[in-house]
């Protein structure tokens, strides 16, 4: 008993001990996103070259139903404020109901996801069919990956921020804060996307 | 109900094992990684020399006697990828940003010591990753630049395996360009301002920018790449409607950044250790600072003039052509302000210097050539001539390997306390110098005469000028006997250092040699003239 009381003791000493300069986890955190944009913009840039100057073999597919796209657009942006709720309720200190708009927002990439699975396996062209369906399935599946990540560590932090022992408070908001960039990078990406794969 | 809790007791350095072992640790310590950096690069230096050694061998004589035609491809292969992502990257960036830029800055550690940790460790395994790639069936035979259709149409179990390990090795760069970019703007002491920073700082700024805007569009490419390579599909390949070229613009993006990537921290580098060893302020540090971020812009927007045979349109070779030759205006202007810095200074010849004035003159060489390779007319008639390769090891041997040597006789006492051998030093700088020009600057001549690269065979008239080259490779691969005994013997009884034996005036050498744990005892100094070598007596005059 008195081991964890003393364990935890020592623990707050050392992170103050540790707090000799201000945190800027979140720098690094804009820094690794701008990189990141980078992969999307080389994905961009070479699928927009592909339009420009390689043309498609006769009878290819290459315009596409807006429906479930358009539907995803929404779903993401609408995450991406119910996200921004989570952390104005954590702010108040109201955890459970931050949870409570946390586990929305992760259900909300969820549908993203299962919609754009629905969307692959009633598509009219497969991954090798011809350049535009290869980078397609590349730019959406990459982006993909990032809303299943980002899925995943929303539901992370929902569970960080229980009430009873979550590490999650509204003195420390950096892991919310952290995966909320990191989720309004994701939109912001799908949106470009959208755009110029679906638009265009 | 007695669990100990002693290791927590103080704070993680009492963790980090001690002596030797620190080295094999994860160690969040910043100089233990810088060193971790440095030796885990030369001795993939080691391997990459001696397959260069082999390549040299081979080109001897005209014929391919001494291996087969492909194992020649995947030697050279091998050789340009360790070369470049095992040892100039990792060491010119990460082993002494890691050991310098936390003194420069006046801090403790590096701004994130995990991610740091993270990021070397990520480098032996995939150095290992690449070099067993060689002895898998079908071995990267495509060259460090894997173009496609090549890298798609030879065997593929070697170049997936190549993919992988550049990819990690890439992601290791990136951690290290944001650790290095918040380390360098947000960790600063306070009451030191950015242009009071040593020029060293700058360098790895500029450099660190680039890694993060560049590596990540390689990494894009390469998955593509490994997709076209399992996955049949065509994004590079024609036969199935795709583009090569985009690879090459989408591949140079991050490439041609990578040579600044490998040049622009020895530029910081060389800016350390010359006003120490000439006794005199760095000449114009105004105008470095803003010759280093105009290198920077212009290093993102010159891709394009590695592709001139490549069906590149007239308006973009006359784009990329006129982008290039600017670069030569800031490296002309840091050109002149080593030599502005050298001119009537108090010069001890030592083999820090040497090596620094060495890579004066081979980089001038190599950016000559460079202004001459980036005109179309002479490009399209050299490219891919030996021509290519000597203005490369120019920049890259001459220029940076030279620097890391002349870093390590300049640093050597901060790190181990310990002076290395001069005399031993001046044989290294001597048998190096005299061999890289001897292997090197022939190959201009055989490039202007049209011998290709990377072909084991060629025509019998160029086969003296090629011996010729082969002996100044033997030399260099003895020079680093010298060097080697060197450290072996100064890490053990080399003569004492003291805390400064350059009397040196930059934050690293105010504080004891080898450094203290926690960098300085007590509080950091401010250092508002990193380089104020004879200040008084200039004034007076």
């Amino acid at each position: 008993m008195t081991t964890l009381d003393s364990s935890k003791e020592i623990q707050k000493n050392n992170s103050e001990a540790n707090e000799t300069h201000e945190d800027f986890r979140m720098f690094g955190l804009i820094t690794f996103l701008i990189a990141d944009g980078m992969t999307f913009a080389g994905f961009f840039a070479a699928y927009l070259t592909y339009k420009a100057v390689n043309p498609l073999p006769d009878g290819a597919i290459y315009e596409l139903e807006l429906p479930i796209p358009t539907l995803n657009t929404i779903l993401l942006l609408v995450s991406s404020a119910t996200f921004h709720k989570a952390g104005k309720a954590l702010l108040k200190d109201e955890n459970s109901e931050s949870q409570k708009w946390l586990f929305f927002t992760a259900f909300l990439g969820f549908i993203f996801l299962i919609c754009q699975l629905f969307e692959y396996f009633h598509l009219p062209f497969g991954l090798t069919d011809n350049l535009f369906a290869s980078t397609f399935y590349a730019l959406t599946g990459f982006h993909g990956l990032h809303v299943t990540l980002g899925t995943l560590m929303i539901l992370i932090i929902a569970w960080q921020s229980r009430i009873k022992g979550g590490r999650l408070t509204s003195q420390n908001m950096f892991p919310l804060e952290a995966v909320e960039l990191y989720w309004h990078f994701v939109d912001g990406i799908w949106v470009i996307l959208f755009i110029i794969l679906y638009l265009l | 109900m007695t669990i100990s809790i002693e290791p927590q007791k103080t704070n993680n350095e009492s963790l980090q094992p001690k002596g030797w072992l620190r080295y094999f640790s994860f160690s969040l310590d910043h100089k233990v990684i810088g060193i971790q950096y440095l030796v885990c690069g030369f001795l993939f230096y080691l391997i990459g020399g001696t397959l260069a050694s082999a390549i040299r061998i081979e080109l001897a004589s005209p014929m391919s006697d001494f291996m087969p035609r492909d194992v020649y491809n995947q030697v050279l292969t091998l050789h340009g990828t360790i070369m470049i992502f095992l040892w100039i990257v990792p060491v010119v960036n990460g082993a002494f940003g890691n050991y310098l830029i936390p003194f420069y800055v006046g801090a403790r550690d590096m701004a994130f010591p995990r991610l740091n940790a993270v990021a070397f460790w990520l480098i032996p395994p995939s150095g290992l990753m690449l070099v067993a790639s060689y002895f898998v069936d079908g071995a990267a035979q495509a060259g460090w630049t894997a173009y496609p259709p090549l890298s798609i149409t030879t065997p593929h179990s070697g170049q997936i395996i190549w993919i992988l390990s550049v990819l990690l090795l890439g992601g290791s760069s990136i951690f290290g360009g944001i650790n290095f970019i918040a380390t360098i703007i947000k960790l600063r002491r306070p009451g030191l301002k950015l242009m009071q920073l040593p020029m060293y700082c700058w360098a790895m700024l500029g450099t660190s920018l680039l890694v993060v805007l560049s590596t990540p569009v390689l990494a894009g490419t390469l998955i593509l790449l490994s997709f076209d390579i399992i996955a049949n599909t065509g994004f590079f390949n024609p036969v199935l409607g795709g583009n090569v070229v985009v690879y090459q613009h989408l591949f140079w993006f991050y490439s041609h950044p990578a040579v600044y990537i490998m040049v622009l921290p020895a530029f910081g580098l060389v800016s350390e250790i010359l006003p120490v060893h000439a006794r005199k302020p760095l000449f114009g540090y105004t105008t470095m600072v803003f010759s280093i971020m105009g290198i920077v812009v212009l290093g993102l927007v010159v891709w394009a003039h590695h592709m001139f045979t490549s069906g590149t349109p007239p308006w973009m070779r006359l784009f990329f052509t006129i982008a290039t030759a600017f670069i030569a205006v800031p490296t002309g202007i840091k050109f002149f302000n080593w030599v502005a810095t050298l001119w009537g200074g108090k010069i001890s010849i030592n083999s820090a210097i040497l090596f620094s004035c060495g890579f004066i003159i081979n980089f001038v060489f190599g950016g000559i050539t460079g202004v001459a390779l980036a005109q179309v007319p002479f490009d399209i008639h050299v490219h891919d001539t030996y021509f290519v390769v000597a203005h490369f090891h120019y920049i890259v041997y001459g220029g940076t390997v030279f620097i890391i040597f002349s870093s390590i006789y300049h640093w050597f006492p901060k790190v181990t306390g310990k002076m290395l051998n001069e005399k031993l030093g001046i044989l290294h700088f001597i048998v190096t110098f005299i061999g890289f020009n001897l292997c090197f600057a022939p190959q201009h001549w055989l490039g202007l005469n049209g011998m290709p690269r990377r072909v084991a065979e060629y025509d019998p008239q160029f086969q003296f000028v090629n011996q010729i080259s082969s002996l100044g490779a033997l030399l260099m691969a003895i020079s680093t006997i010298p060097f080697l005994i060197n450290v072996f013997l100064s890490v053990r009884n080399g003569k004492d250092a003291g805390d400064n034996p350059w009397n040196a005036l930059t934050p690293e050498w105010l504080t004891s040699s080898p450094p203290p744990v926690e960098n300085w005892e007590g509080e950091a100094p401010l250092v508002e003239e990193p380089y104020g070598y004879g200040k008084e007596i200039s004034e007076q005059k």
